[in-house]
């Protein structure tokens, strides 16, 4: 069966191949710390299904070393002028958009049918995990695809890709470091604590304070954890289902639903949601890494005091 | 109480700009630690739970790919194609972009589009291509907005749009939730009740969209360097 361990096997062998290309880039006098995070990230990948849960541990806290610390340059793998681009653009024509589109399609086919292959009664794929697993086959099509039509020297795949890694640098571990830091906090029983201020300090007497404060807390909360869903239970526990549903008889669908969408209003303004404010700018070469967090905040805040009024003109009405 | 110590540390640290890792890193000791949580136990939680989460970075396979269509001109293309649109704005642009993530996402199809896939090979250049046609050269300050704008469009898009779609993680999450406390509730009821916020953020965001070209205007007319 193929599961997301085959797709971690491919994304090992890439960061493994994009160390080696670092090792050998004499330009970069900091080659040692970028071959070493990559080469790490190989590790985890390759072998961190294996290697358990400490070893796993001291191989993030090297990663967090390495990165942390500015070991990491920036390498520069021979790439093409803007100027040849310029003039490849205008060669090859729109075409050069196929194999980008290729990549949606394949996910998007692979999801809805992969899953319902199986060899002698054997599911091929892993109907859980048919997303993810769908997205890494649509790319590795269109890999294929564009070395087929392109024909580039062998190794421009791979050292294309080091300098778009090598772009977004240590923060490509930091969504997954965030997560980890998460399942910290819910080890040390800080979502309950959070909950236990919010309803001992706050006057909650009225069905739109009760509201307010829900809708608020859920922002507050998912900024500071970095995901809604990590407030969620916590607020809904505290404030939404005792207060908001039981003591003035709202409906608890409209306040989960607008609830949660309270907490995307707080994942819009926030550093910890990584993959969405911080990755993107370092993904789009902004030197300013809150430069996305800035022009999203002037829509979060109108958007909250949207949801608040919507929840409490629709939940304690149907 | 003492494990808000941790949060305390975040907050701190991104205020201060410290790097990520270290402030993340730091969060955990502290929190862990104030927990009473043995250190090799903490290390360990804290390797289990990042080796559990690397599905997040499966986006990354995507870069050779792009790194080797932006190599033969896949930006360029994308701006190309744009400047010939005479309709063309940053602005419109974005709009659209938004619309179109927001209803596939609504439809369940989160994996069309992303910051990885989309953004930056396809939709910051087309912007950035469209406000070029539109005031010449753009300088440093007018890029980098267009760029931190197609961002925010894929996220407002993908976040207020996904709870939508009934089989969606957070609408699954909030059913599960509320089972647990004795109450039922349909999803299809939930992602009903998520499409007036979805209305009011295409709303809200499409009309900021709108009026990035009247700042890339006065951008250019201050002649942003």
């Amino acid at each position: 069966m193929i599961g997301l361990e085959q797709v971690y096997w491919l994304m090992g062998a890439m960061f493994a191949g994009i160390a080696i290309l670092s090792s050998r880039d004499r330009v970069n006098p900091k080659r040692a710390g970028n071959a070493g995070f990559w080469g790490l990230l190989a590790v985890s990948f390759l072998f961190g299904s294996i290697i358990g849960d400490l070893a796993n541990g001291v191989l993030v806290l090297a990663l967090v070393l390495l990165g942390g610390t500015g070991a990491l340059g920036r390498g520069a793998p021979r790439t093409t002028s803007p100027r040849q681009r310029e003039a490849r653009a205008k060669l090859r024509g729109n075409w050069i958009f196929g194999p980008a589109l290729i990549i949606p399609f394949v996910a998007i086919g692979g999801t809805l049918t992969l899953a319902r292959f199986s060899v002698h009664g054997v599911p091929l794929i892993d109907s859980s995990e048919a997303t993810l697993v769908a997205l890494a086959l649509g790319i590795a099509v269109a890999l294929l695809v564009a070395n087929i039509w392109l024909r580039p020297p062998a190794s421009t795949a791979l050292e294309e890709g080091r300098r778009l890694a090598d772009s977004v640098g240590w923060a490509v571990i930091l969504p997954q470091m965030l997560a980890a830091l998460g399942a910290v906090f819910a080890l040390s029983g800080v979502g309950g604590a959070v909950g236990r201020i919010a309803t001992t300090w706050l006057p909650l007497g009225h069905p739109f304070t009760a509201v307010a404060t829900y809708c608020v807390g859920m922002a507050l909360f998912t900024a500071v954890m970095g995901n809604a869903f990590a407030a969620f239970p916590v607020m809904t526990a505290a404030v939404g289902v005792p207060l908001i549903v039981h003591r003035f008889g709202g409906d608890p669908a409209i306040m989960g639903a607008i609830g949660m969408l309270s907490g995307f209003c707080g994942t819009l303004t926030t550093p910890m949601a990584a993959n969405f404010n911080i990755v993107p700018a370092a993904l789009l070469e902004l030197p300013d890494r809150n430069a996305v967090i800035r022009v999203q905040i002037p829509t979060a805040i109108p958007l909250l005091i949207g949801n608040i009024l919507l929840m409490y003109l629709l939940v304690f009405r149907y | 109480m003492w494990p808000l110590l941790g949060i305390a540390v975040v907050v701190v640290g991104f205020a201060v700009g410290l790097n990520p890792l270290i402030v993340i890193a730091a969060a955990a000791l502290v929190t862990g630690v104030m927990a009473g949580i043995a250190p090799l136990h903490l290390v360990a939680a804290f390797g289990k739970a990042f080796n559990q989460s690397r599905y997040v970075s499966v986006v990354w396979l995507v870069l050779p790919v792009i790194g080797l269509l932006e190599r033969e001109g896949l930006q360029e293309r994308a701006r190309m194609l744009v400047a010939r649109m005479r309709a063309a704005t940053a602005g419109r642009l974005l709009i659209v972009y938004l619309a179109l993530r927001q209803i596939s996402a609504a439809l369940g199809l989160m994996s069309l589009f992303g910051h990885a896939q989309t953004v930056r090979p396809l939709v910051a250049p087309m912007a950035e291509g469209a406000a070029e046609a539109r005031h010449g050269r753009l300088g440093a300050r007018a890029r980098m907005l267009i760029r931190a704008y197609a961002a925010s469009a894929d996220n407002v898009g993908a976040f207020f749009g996904e709870d939508i779609f009934v089989a969606v993680g957070s609408v699954l999450l909030i059913k599960g939730f509320l089972q647990q406390s004795g109450i039922q509730v349909a999803p299809l009821t939930l992602s009903l009740w998520a499409a007036p916020t979805a209305l009011l953020a295409f709303a809200i965001h499409g009309i900021r969209l709108w009026r990035l070209d009247a700042k890339l205007k006065r951008l250019a007319a201050e002649g942003d360097p």
